[in-house]
């Protein structure tokens, strides 16, 4: 047997997401063992942390995802506003939902446009990238810049959104939600594109659960399971959307997931501008924060899954020990179930299915 | 969002009554709950964690408390689709850090076993059973000692 078989490296040069590589062992065109090697952009987030005060942590603590940058802020500020006793005030909720579901659409869209070239479609890499601009644009409003925003901070946001906003926010949603439709007719449901990504790749629901799957990966396998709905962080529970939830576990599945999520997305901010009570938009105090003595653990729902941040402070400016648990390294153990006894061409299909994101697992 | 912790204590009771001299609670919040227990009995306890719904392990953290000359394991335990969705159980070990094993809880989650191979890197913290205890971040040829362990500093921070 071993004489017939390839092995074969994929990466570690960039993929689309980030430094990774894929160890896969071919038996013809059939793969028949996998090994998933992360860690090529390792910078240690965590070491960081421990020398770092609460504030000096958030800019460095979104680098590992800066495709989805108040996605991985969002637990961390929740986990920190708990041991610093500083809670956010209410029109701050509503301003970071606003911005977390900015930023799940961003980081979808440049999913959607890596995922059109990996199943060979080029014109879903040009519109997702294109359009993404203008969530770019109404994030810069808010925040100032347009990938790194470092706008959360414990105990509110940085500064309250600009009074054009609303209405610049409302119209890119509603064109957005038409133009989503033609996204439907030349890609989701293309006859190629269905080809290469039904049936391919199956994800079942018990296994998506015992591996450890979470966010669109898990909900395309049929598991209605989301932070902001099984755990209501930051007045979610205020604001009336749906999780999509496809029932295949196919690549096709995650896709229809995270396309349901961009509608649900701009559902969201649209609420969220509607509901947004007046008043300050940060709690703060003066001086070095401190954090109490005792732990915090704190999870969200990002673009790619559960974020969550275990929080250890013994009293002092700095956190004790900061533990990120991110998404993108859960799928680590997928991989090795969906690619075995899968084509060697099905690889990017799956593998960009996930939503893998290699900065953000090596940390 | 409901700031009793009654339901936290039942279900706190629920274990206890099975676990009585075994297992040491932390503290029951609002959503969180956390109990230690000792190496020897964790898999027994964690094996009955996830009969009562809790299947899915969302993080595994080690620490080192070199103060005590020991090292803390802990599984952050969801429950994915059932009634106990918006609880986050905690449970911890301790173990000496002359010699830090403990038993791998692969077994019981498969979705701790990532977690559980980063955190023998980033701190020697040996589970016994788990299939892969090998390099997963770190540099291939990494000859220093884990880093997350407390006297690992930072070049020119400290």
């Amino acid at each position: 047997m071993a004489e017939r078989t390839l092995t074969l490296s994929i990466g570690p040069q960039h993929p689309g997401a980030g430094h990774f590589r894929l160890i896969v062992v071919l038996d013809g065109d059939i793969v028949v063992d996998v090994k998933p090697d992360p860690g090529y952009v390792h910078r240690g987030a965590e070491k960081m942390a421990e020398y770092r005060t609460y504030i000096q942590n958030i800019p460095h603590l979104e680098r590992p995802v800066i495709i989805d940058s108040s996605g991985i802020l969002f637990p961390y500020v929740l986990a920190s506003e708990e041991l610093l006793d500083l809670p956010p005030p209410p029109r701050a909720q509503y301003i970071r939902i606003i911005m977390a579901e900015l930023n799940r659409i961003i980081s979808h869209l440049y999913w959607l446009g890596i995922y059109g070239v990996f199943v060979g479609h080029t014109t879903m890499f040009l519109w997702p990238v294109g359009d993404r601009e203008l969530f770019i644009d109404l994030a810069q409003m808010i925040a100032g810049a347009r990938v790194t925003f470092a706008f959360f901070v414990p105990g509110g946001v940085r500064n309250d959104i600009p009074d054009d906003f609303p209405d610049k926010a409302i119209k890119v949603c509603n064109y957005y939600e038409k133009r989503l439709k033609e996204y439907e007719k030349i890609f989701f449901y293309n006859p190629l594109v269905l080809k290469r990504t039904q049936g391919v790749g199956i994800l079942k629901r018990e296994d998506a659960i015992e591996l450890g799957a979470t966010g669109p990966n898990l909900r395309g396998s049929g598991v209605k399971s989301d932070v902001r709905k099984d755990e209501p962080y930051s007045s979610y529970d205020d604001i009336d959307f749906e999780i999509p939830v496809y029932k295949d576990g196919d690549c096709w599945s995650r896709c229809m997931v995270r396309l349901g999520e961009l509608y649900q997305s701009m559902n969201i901010i649209k609420q969220a501008i509607k509901k947004m009570p007046s008043g300050p938009v940060k709690n703060a105090k003066r001086g070095v924060l401190k954090g109490i003595e005792g732990e915090a653990f704190a999870r969200t729902e990002s673009a790619r899954g559960t974020m969550a941040y275990y929080i250890i402070s013994d009293g002092k400016p700095y956190p004790y020990r900061l533990k990120l648990s991110v998404p993108s390294f859960r799928c680590l153990s997928l991989m090795k179930h969906l690619l075995v006894n899968q084509h060697v061409a099905d690889i990017p299909a799956i593998y960009w299915g996930l939503d893998y994101w290699p900065v953000e697992a090596d940390k | 969002m409901s700031l009793t912790t009654e339901r936290e204590r039942a279900l706190l009771d629920k274990i206890k009554a099975k676990f009585e001299d075994v297992i040491k609670e932390k503290y029951v919040k609002p959503k969180r709950i956390r109990i230690d227990v000792s190496p020897q009995k964790i898999f027994e306890v964690a094996s009955f964690l996830k009969a009562l719904g809790f299947n899915q392990v969302a993080s595994v953290a080690g620490t080192d408390y070199p103060s005590s000359n020991e090292m803390e394991v802990v599984y952050h335990i969801v429950a994915i689709d059932n009634e106990l969705r918006d609880i986050v159980f905690a449970l911890g070990e301790r173990v000496s850090r002359d010699n830090p094993i403990v038993p791998s809880l692969t077994d019981v989650w498969k979705s701790a076993s990532y977690h559980e191979q980063e955190t023998y890197e980033m701190l020697g913290i040996k589970f016994e059973g788990h299939p892969r205890l090998e390099r997963l971040l770190l540099p291939e040829d990494w000859a220093d000692i884990p880093p997350l362990r407390k006297e690992f500093k930072l070049p020119g921070r400290e």
